[in-house]
């Protein structure tokens, strides 16, 4: 087994207390964001968005509609960002590269035996590999959970280690499964794992798991990436993952990126939100911000 | 085509201003003495102004009451208690639940005007200062009519008439605090709220009026420590319940010595704030920022002085100052300030004075430099480091955004520190193992000693300090005895 290089990792993660968790971001969810702060809040929320399907239905047809709602949010609407990225699986990366060709939109695909991670390492680096062959922009991983609960903190790095070794340049996002993991500190332990095996975002879900993202488990990865920023001087970028439906649960999350880590990580480097639902929402709010009408939800486009 | 660009460039994302509206704040121009259920002028004739402290604006005026007219009061007082303590205690119940529940009906107006007289910030009047005052009169409306139970056996009556002298940190709150308990137990009152802070009290006389309180079962009299005195020197008065300073309350003491007068004195802190390095560090930061900038550490039991843990030191003041930065300094009203302006140009400059204290004795003092309003009293939230338990920072109550840090080694050490202070009033504690916590709990002489939180108060837990924080407890049922003879 490989040993632990980097002489930075913590010997052992910080305690993390629920009750304080919670009541701070019950003060991220009483900021006050209105008129102008929030259509900018808005408009950065879309730009965040890594728009996801995957589904086992998944089709060629489908992920096309998606890439062009990806660059089209809607188009009565000038000005709009276009979100941050597709994110499907590894057969669909090749279809989703050749319609986002255009654009800047880039391809994050979910690899390393997705969602379960329930396979052998020499799977997924198969699986990785393919995604990279297709050409993906970024690599969605998963942790093994099973391994992780069982205490085998080193198989849990070694695999991260492994996988950012295939990707290089590529970015690397880390699903830990936070509903899988039980407890905060768990959350703070696995997010530290996978920051220091070379992740450059920690993710908190697959969308397969409920709960999935949440404010606290947010949080308390957000602090995380703080703590290693403040140990070395490098940023790291987070993804919180299903569940974020609203635009006003969305603009709570960016008050708390804001508040917690500051303004430099309110971008879509740094920030992202995993969701297939989010954008018509935000849109419905834009589009309300704009005419002062409140449309249903029948005027936005559903891919 | 162009492609459509996906990185938002983006230097800043300022919260747009959201001040409350201040329309639902119905001020008068001028306000009376409220006694025997009516609102009367001072035979004083004089007035003084109450001014906005983040504006420097004149808000409105206040009658200000002489010994003639504290007399009018206590003898108002007086009358109200044959028929208020001989009423059925279920009736005192119905009064003060409907109290409670016009304080909740008129709760954004009582939280406006809290924060334009006392500069403190909205979201706290909002979600503290008036939810709480609340609950106080619920929780005593519950009381009223089970006080054998409470006592069982020691046939508990009232006392009388309590003269209550209430400070200007939490004016709705502490007479919530002192007025709820007392009513509950059949006893009247003669109520002085602080001078720069009378606006809320005045707006309760106005609620107790619409409610129907019998008259003179609360008399509210406006003024200084005159009038305070006139209050604590009035021979028909069976208790002086009062929060403030230790220097008035020594002052208070003297003066009731000798006579009938019961008393209970909440009177000032100097809490430790303690960190252990198996703390919940992040949450811990949160505890600390909350317990010294939480109403611009205008609260008696403000974790003034901060203890950490040699091991983490570096480490929890990284980021304390971090968090630090995204504090909101600014217009109370707004709904996203997190710190206020300073309550008075008095505390102003005793505050500042203090912050010259610090640097004279060698402290290193760090604020985060955020611009301040010109008009009104403002002091940014401050902390300094190598701090010694000599230094008068670390001695003395500042009552202001000004957080004392020290480091302790093990144990025996930090209790001695924490102890080694002539005021017992809170004290936080922050470590992720219980035992140390209940042996921390048995060793600091502090009224309240807080677990890996602070500033939580309920009405159902009593409150009140050690040595020269004073003596009595308010709040739980506790807090009823101070109101009874058994």
């Amino acid at each position: 087994m490989k040993k632990i290089t980097n002489t930075l990792f913590p010997l052992s993660s910080p305690r993390v207390d629920l009750v304080g968790v919670e009541e701070r971001c019950a003060k991220f969810t009483s900021r006050s964001i209105k008129t102008e702060a929030k259509m900018q809040g808005l408009k950065m929320v879309l730009s965040m968005i890594d728009l996801t399907t995957l589904e086992g239905a998944d089709t060629p047809g489908k992920v096309k509609q998606l890439c062009y709602k990806a660059m089209h949010l809607h188009d009565a609407i000038p000005d709009l960002p276009t979100t941050a990225a597709v994110c499907v699986y590894p057969s669909m990366v090749k279809t989703a590269k050749k319609e986002l060709a255009d654009s800047n939109v880039k391809v994050a695909a979910v690899a390393t035996a997705f969602p379960s991670g329930q396979a052998p390492l020499k799977v997924k680096i198969a699986d990785t590999q393919f995604a990279l062959d297709q050409g993906a922009d970024e690599i969605d991983m998963v942790i093994s959970r099973g391994k992780f609960l069982c205490g085998e903190y080193h198989f849990v790095f070694d695999e991260i280690a492994k996988i950012k070794e295939l990707c290089g340049n590529i970015r690397l996002k880390v699903i830990l499964e936070t509903g899988e993991l039980g407890s905060l500190d768990d959350v703070r332990k696995a997010s530290d794992i996978a920051l220091y095996a070379g992740a450059d975002f920690i993710k908190t879900s697959t969308g397969k798991i409920s709960p999935a993202a949440t404010m606290p488990v947010t949080l308390v990865m957000l602090e995380a990436i703080k703590d290693f920023y403040f140990k070395t001087n490098e940023m790291r970028g987070m993804k919180p993952a299903g569940g974020i439906s609203t635009a006003k649960s969305a603009l709570h999350y960016l008050v708390m990126v804001k508040e917690t880590l500051g303004e430099e990580w309110l971008t879509n480097q740094w920030f992202r939100f995993g969701a297939s639902r989010l954008a018509n929402d935000v849109l419905m709010q834009i589009v309300k911000q704009k005419t002062g009408i409140y449309h249903s939800a029948d005027y936005f486009s559903k891919d | 085509m162009t492609k459509k660009s996906n990185i938002h460039a983006l230097t800043e994302w300022n919260y747009t201003p959201a001040p409350e509206s201040k329309i639902i704040a119905n001020i008068a121009p001028r306000y009376e003495l409220f006694i025997n259920g009516k609102f009367v002028k001072p035979s004083s004739k004089k007035y003084f102004s109450t001014i906005n402290p983040a504006t420097e604006e004149k808000l409105s005026e206040i009658a200000e009451a002489n010994e003639n007219d504290v007399d009018k009061a206590v003898k108002a007082a007086r009358k109200a208690f044959h028929s208020w303590s001989k009423i059925p205690a279920t009736e005192r119940a119905k009064y003060l639940y409907r109290i409670a529940r016009m304080i909740q009906e008129r709760a954004r107006e009582f939280a406006v005007i809290e924060t334009l007289d006392g500069g403190k910030p909205f979201k706290e009047s909002r979600d503290f200062d008036v939810p709480l005052a609340a609950n106080h009169f619920f929780y005593y409306a519950g009381w009223a009519d089970k006080l054998e139970y409470a006592f069982p056996g020691k046939n508990p009556t009232p006392l009388g008439v309590a003269g209550q002298i209430i400070p200007w940190n939490f004016p709705l709150l502490m007479a919530a605090w002192k007025i709820a308990p007392a009513l509950a137990c059949g006893n009247t009152v003669v109520l002085k709220p602080a001078e720069t802070t009378s606006l809320t009290a005045l707006k309760l006389a106005e609620l107790f009026r619409d409610a129907d309180l019998p008259a003179g079962v609360v008399n509210i009299v406006t003024g200084a420590g005159k009038t305070g005195a006139a209050i604590v020197n009035h021979p028909d008065i069976d208790k002086i319940a009062f929060t403030g300073s230790t220097q008035v309350g020594k002052i208070i003491q003297k003066a009731i010595a000798g006579t009938n007068k019961k008393a209970t004195l909440e009177l000032g802190g100097k809490a430790a704030n303690i960190i252990f390095e198996d703390a919940p560090l992040d949450q811990a930061v949160e505890g600390i920022i909350n317990g010294i900038f939480f109403n611009q550490g205008h609260v008696c039991c403000a974790g003034s002085r901060l203890f950490v843990q040699e091991s983490v030191f570096s480490e929890v003041i990284k980021k304390l100052k971090h968090r630090m930065k995204s504090l909101r300094v600014g217009d109370p009203l707004d709904k996203n300030t997190d710190v206020g302006a300073i309550n008075s140009k008095e505390q102003h400059q005793t505050i500042c004075k203090y912050l010259e204290y610090g640097i004279k004795d060698g402290a290193e003092i760090f604020s985060h430099p955020c611009e301040l309003p010109k008009k009104g009293y403002w002091v940014r939230p401050t902390l300094f480091l190598n701090v010694a338990q000599s230094h008068r920072i670390a001695q003395e109550e500042i009552f202001g955004p000004v957080l004392a840090v020290q480091t302790f080694r093990t144990i025996a050490e930090v209790i001695e520190k924490a102890n080694n202070t002539p005021f017992g009033l809170s004290a936080g504690v922050w470590t992720d193992k219980g035992s140390k916590i209940f042996n921390l709990t048995n060793k600091l002489r502090a009224g309240v000693v807080w677990a890996n939180t602070y500033n939580k108060f309920d009405p159902t837990s009593p409150f009140g300090g050690y040595k020269e924080s004073g003596f009595g407890r308010e709040g739980g049922l506790h807090g009823l005895m101070p109101y009874l003879t058994f």
